[in-house]
């Protein structure tokens, strides 16, 4: 379980598994989204599968999360995402109406963000050998001209800003999935940040690079673009927007919220010129209005992410390994 | 968290370093006996913030890296049996055995589930009557009033499909063996305040008094870990040794009645061998005879398993506090969070794994003493 946990364990079956066996430069950038040359336009293409439990939670669905996921990854290479495919893989015996609620979350999902479900399949698995539905998407997007966004190009001195308060969608699915209540109900974060992206980049085509912290969290998200471009990271802890809620249920379990997962968010490395001038923007959008400064990409400790603490003390923020376990007391 | 934050307040934390400061006037070493306030050390970064002078040394309050590799191998023939449903706090899976961990047994097939209480366990065999549910009942005296609660529930339900494999072990004897030890070093406490919170403070006066070190019961959050220091630094310059409550928000002299009648009722003190640092006298507890029935020890028949550490790990010098996570030689290269020697490496409280993730720098550890400048510490945006 550990290698589809968005860790290190997730990176070495890439780079160990798939790589070598598929190995093209293309798929070498190991970004969010490829981003490919059709007759003269740049496409951006993605995929994802979505396996979460439980299929609905506060603040959004499986259905959700399979349009905005993938929304989400071809906008973090500055596409306007256009046409999704959905594959569902359903297991024998799922209830119609659950399945038919599913498929409503994906239409409307689809609707927000803004683009068109083009094509699909179905497959059903025996009993036992499925989770109810699996759902995968594909989905495709146009790169303006004259934008370049991909981990690589991280340099020093650029801003790192996040959109808004991290950790709420990993909470929220915890919370219902685990049995566990907080006393407040937390909701997932699940947004489509294309729109958000489009207008990052009125500000400025020179965006460096954008991520959205999914599974592994801002950790593994920050450790993965250190790693791309060589540079390091260092962050302000207490710049970091975390949300009371998730401050609690994370000191409840254990957890650190900076490795907790979210669906609605998003990271972005922006020439220092630049940053106030997007920050402002984002704070004017409904899907950055808990935008932050938190940080900025340095020179030192090339690779790696370095957070000062609030107390004034250092520490490093690694990748990682697979998914965080809840703590004995 | 309005509450969590005032326990972060930088402003606090400088008027208490700045005391701190103007106390010590010679070296002291302070060992934090819970592997919690460890990783809170390390990850706020106080020990970088202390002066030269305070020295603190990591102690063998982990309740995962001190469980015993023959328990960590009982665990895993018991969690591989098809008939049952093995259940565990998440941070034992990643615990090396002989030659496996609780997630191999899992990817093999076996049920190994995480759960976040043992009440939790206790449901899955109300619903499971066919299947035998065994809970993996480690720590210290924190985890066992819930684990107590749990077998008298079973009991009292009538269920005979539950029981718990038990290695749990006892804050005190070990800082009696700590003190003890030729090689010794530690001049005063940081007592672990949830473990005191149970059982409160009668324990600590006679070991104060026998072994002349001031016992600072502290807690998890940063002021409080410096206020815990604070105290006993001040004690050490003034050549006194007794026990203060620098936690009092949580601890109370009595501890918890309730909690200390269930563990009475269920346990009885026993000999316990340590992970890392071998048989400690009366340091654990195990099911009473009155219990006995809902020992999965004997209900398995796991007894008689014998087990050998990995030679290269030095794990049981860094739980006495001998030496640092980054003097192991195996530290970082042969020992890792991936593959690790021993189980600091992999415990959400494990030194290993504090230093490996929050002080693991392209040029080695950050030096003692080492700060960012103060405009970093100031919030942005």
């Amino acid at each position: 379980m550990g290698h589809g946990g968005g860790g290190a364990l997730s990176a070495e079956l890439m780079e160990q598994v798939f790589t070598p066996a598929y190995g093209n430069p293309t798929l070498a950038a190991l970004t969010d989204s490829a981003v490919l040359d059709l007759g003269g336009a740049r496409v951006a293409f993605s995929t994802d599968s979505y396996v979460v439990r439980p299929l609905f939670f506060p603040g959004g669905s499986l259905g959700d999360l399979a349009v905005n996921g993938t929304v989400n990854d071809l906008a973090m290479s500055g596409a306007r995402p256009a046409y999704l495919s959905t594959a569902f893989v359903l297991e024998e015996g799922v209830d119609l109406a659950v399945v038919e609620r599913v498929a409503r979350a994906v239409g409307a999902a689809a609707e927000r963000a803004g683009v068109t479900i083009a094509t699909g399949d179905t497959k059903v698995v025996e009993s036992g050998h499925g989770d109810g539905v699996y759902i995968s998407t594909a989905g495709v997007g146009l790169v303006p001209d004259g934008v370049d966004i991909r981990p690589q190009r991280a340099r020093p001195g650029d801003a790192v800003l996040v959109s808004g308060p991290i950790g709420l969608h990993g909470v929220a699915v915890m919370s219902v999935r685990e049995g566990l209540e907080f006393g407040v109900e937390i909701a997932s974060d699940t947004a489509p940040l294309a729109d958000l992206v489009a207008t990052m980049l009125e500000v400025t085509k020179d965006i460096h690079v954008l991520r959205d912290p999914t599974r592994g969290g801002l950790g593994a998200s920050l450790n993965e673009i250190a790693r791309a471009s060589g540079t390091g990271v260092r962050l302000r802890e207490r710049a970091i927007p975390v949300p009371d809620e998730v401050v609690n249920a994370c000191g409840f379990l254990g957890l650190d919220p900076l490795y907790v997962a979210n669906e609605g968010r998003l990271v972005a490395f922006v020439p220092p010129e630049h940053a106030e001038a997007v920050l402002a923007v984002m704070r004017a959008h409904p899907q950055g209005s808990g935008a932050a400064l938190i940080g900025e990409c340095v020179a030192d400790h090339p690779g790696m992410v370095v957070v000062a603490t609030g107390l004034g003390g250092t520490r490093v923020m690694d990748l990682p390994l697979g998914e965080q376990l809840p703590r004995i007391c | 968290m309005k509450y969590i934050d005032e326990f972060n307040d930088p402003g606090l934390a400088r008027r208490l370093l700045d005391e701190i400061r103007a106390t010590v006037t010679r070296p002291w070493a302070l060992m934090e006996v819970c592997g919690g306030q460890t990783h809170s050390i390390i990850r706020h970064g106080i020990d970088q913030l202390l002066p030269q002078e305070v020295e603190l040394i990591h102690g063998p309050g982990c309740p995962v890296c001190v469980t015993p590799l023959d328990v960590i191998d009982q665990a895993l023939e018991i969690a591989s049996r098809p008939d049952v449903i093995f259940c565990s706090f998440g941070d034992m899976l990643r615990v090396p055995g002989s030659d496996r961990d609780l997630f191999r047994v899992k990817g093999e097939g076996g049920d190994v589930r995480v759960v976040y209480s043992p009440l939790d366990a206790l449901d899955l065999a109300r619903r499971n009557p066919d299947r035998q549910v065994v809970f993996f009942a480690i720590g210290f005296e924190t985890t066992a009033p819930a684990n107590a609660m749990a077998v008298h529930q079973a009991r009292r339900l009538g269920l005979e499909n539950f029981s718990l494999l038990v290695s749990h072990v006892r804050v005190p004897p070990a800082i009696e063996a700590i003190m003890t030890a030729p090689s010794c070093r530690v001049q005063g406490f940081l007592a672990a305040g949830h473990v005191c919170s149970v059982m409160g403070t009668a324990e600590y006066p006679d070991l104060a008094e026998k072994h002349r070190v001031p016992l600072v019961v502290t807690g998890f959050e940063p002021l409080d870990i410096l206020e815990g220091i604070r105290r006993a630094v001040h004690q050490l310059e003034r050549g006194e040794h007794r026990v203060e409550n620098a936690y009092p928000r949580a601890v109370q002299e009595q501890g918890n009645p309730a909690a200390l009648r269930m563990i009475e009722e269920v346990f009885e003190v026993a000999d316990r061998n340590w992970r890392g640092i071998g048989p400690i006298p009366a340091s654990g507890w195990r099911l009473s005879d009155a219990f006995r029935a809902y020992d999965a020890e004997h209900r398995f028949g796991v007894t008689g398993i014998r087990t050998e550490e990995p030679a290269a790990c030095r794990a049981g010098e860094v739980l006495q506090g001998l030496i640092k996570p980054t003097e192991c030689e195996a530290f970082g290269t042969a020992c890792t969070p991936r593959n690790p020697l021993g189980a600091t490496m992999v415990s959400s409280e494990g030194a290993c794994a504090a230093y490996y993730l929050y002080r693991r720098m392209t040029d080695g550890p950050a030096p003692q003493g080492s700060r960012i400048p103060q405009e970093e510490m100031n919030p942005v945006g």
